[in-house]
């Protein structure tokens, strides 16, 4: 297991605008049981002036305002979607210029459907802990996309979450304490190039690959750190939907309470490469110095990471510095789902 | 292809667009947004960058409701003029419903989206501002 890696800011960001699980459903004829089988009540919806970049932008701010560093210091910018603006042309270079942290810095956009910035996150451990940079910004950030109609539509929403990480000094938020990547070639869940929607492997999407890829993660990085499940406080999975994570703590043996905290899903549904991360940032503006927090991301194609995180004594001073999760959480404003493909962009139009 | 708004245009202006830069002039001390060359009050050219404040106060708001294309998914479109202390700054509103708005309300500034040229020109990024998110 490598070194002790440390969290000096964490953010959030989600849209304001929410569509109710029951629109998707009057719209496209689902029965009332298929959104409750999900355990989502309804999900957030970005505006029409957002997408992933304006979205991890306002993550990253939150997360350096709270860092309490200078953006010079900041030698890697990282920013992990599926739903970049651009096909080619780097969002983390905007998202770099817009804090202040170029021309001195590394960027790029990563892509691993949901887990593309958790890899931003471990990535970011090895850069830092490796001494190529002092500090690094990883971000995820999604507007996800589904098929009209498709069962996904209940969920693929919008938010994203940011984390400044650094060596440990001390005076960190938190530090990571280990992290375990695991991954394999299954084919769950994919979008072709050029495509607008993904598809995904229907059932396929369960057992070979949420479960067991996080299972993996999550059992390899307890038994490295030789820590067992009562020596965690919080327990964090990706949250495709508000049933999958709860499940998977069950078989790894953690009670409901540690997941609960952590499980953003239900109130605004599954914000892709914001999920678990955006789980983790809502842990942190609660989390008491000492508290010991998994997270476990997933991504399909497919993988999972493993983190075992402590909280440190300047978490209480860093909080206050920016919105938490819950204050984004609150903000919000029921839309149609007329309002919805508009401000999506479903409908076509010539310009 | 040909674009419908100037690139470099875009280019030069990104940075003060993203972190609201303005001007302070050295000589009669006015702040000014967007930053130029010379002092629009007393045309001194003795003028420095000054990042203004992001939290001002709504003074005052005007809808467009026929704004150009690349604006077309945001109409209405809501004008402010905003109150940053030094000075003052006239911006797109945005999270905000002409429901919702009343003059003297607390903004904060963000970057958003401001126009899309055409579907597959470049996206321009700027400064606006909305309800201030109280934490
Ligand atoms: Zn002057």
């Amino acid at each position: 297991m490598h070194d002790p890696a440390a969290i000096y800011g964490w953010g959030a960001y989600i849209p304001r605008y929410r569509l109710p699980m029951s629109e998707i459903a009057r719209i496209w004829g689902w029965h009332e049981g298929v959104p409750a089988s999900l355990n989502v009540k309804e999900k957030s919806v970005d505006g029409p002036d957002e997408d992933s970049l304006t979205i991890g932008l306002e993550a990253a701010y939150n997360a350096l305002k709270r860092s309490m560093i200078d953006p010079k210091e900041i030698g890697v910018v990282m920013f992990g979607s599926e739903s970049k603006p651009y096909a080619v042309k780097p969002s983390a270079t905007v998202i770099a210029e817009a804090l202040g942290i170029t021309p001195s810095t590394m960027a790029s956009d990563l892509e691993f459907a949901c887990r593309a910035g958790s890899e931003a996150f471990r990535a970011i451990i090895g850069m830092t802990l490796g001494g190529l940079v002092k500090y690094g910004l990883a971000i995820g950030s999604d507007t996800a996309q589904a098929n009209p109609g498709d069962v996904l539509e209940f969920t693929a929403s919008s938010g994203g979450a940011a984390f400044i990480i650094g060596k440990p000094d001390g005076t960190e938020a938190a530090v990571i304490e280990g992290s375990y990547t695991y991954v394999t070639d299954t084919p769950d869940f994919w979008r072709r190039a050029l495509q607008p929607y993904p598809l995904h492997g229907e059932g396929f999407t369960g057992e070979p690959a949420y479960f067991h890829h996080i299972v993996n993660s999550v059992r390899t990085l307890m038994e490295t750190l030789d820590l067992k499940q009562e020596d965690f406080d919080y327990a964090i999975f990706h949250q495709p939907n508000g049933r999958f994570p709860l499940k998977v703590g069950k078989m790894l043996g953690f009670p409901k309470e540690k997941i609960l905290p952590g499980l953003v899903t239900p109130f605004i549904g599954n914000t892709y490469n914001g999920s678990a991360l955006l789980g983790l940032a809502r842990v942190l503006d609660q989390a008491k110095p000492g508290q010991r927090i998994l997270v476990a991301p997933f991504g399909s194609g497919a993988g999972s990471d493993a983190y075992s995180i402590v909280v440190g004594e300047s978490i209480v001073n860093r909080k206050s510095k920016a919105p938490t999760v819950d204050d984004y959480l609150v903000r919000k404003k029921t839309v149609d789902y007329a309002m919805y493909t508009k401000y999506r962009s479903i409908i076509t139009r010539i310009v | 292809m040909s674009m419908e708004y100037s690139v470099p245009i875009y280019w030069r202006n990104r940075v003060n667009y993203y972190k609201l830069i303005g001007g302070r002039c050295k000589k009669c001390g006015r702040v000014f947004f967007p930053p130029q060359s010379r002092c629009p009050y007393c045309s001194s050219d003795n003028v420095e960058p000054v990042s203004l404040p992001r939290i001002g106060r709504l003074l005052s708001y005007t809808v467009s409701y026929n704004p150009p294309e690349g604006y077309k998914l945001q109409t209405p479109l809501i004008i402010g003029l905003i109150d940053l202390g030094e000075t003052r700054i006239i911006a797109q509103l945005t999270d905000v419903s002409l429901e919702e708005i009343s003059e003297g309300i607390e903004v904060e500034a963000v970057v958003r989206k401001i126009r899309e040229d055409r579907t597959a020109g470049l996206i321009h990024y700027g400064y606006k501002f909305r309800p201030v998110i109280s934490h």
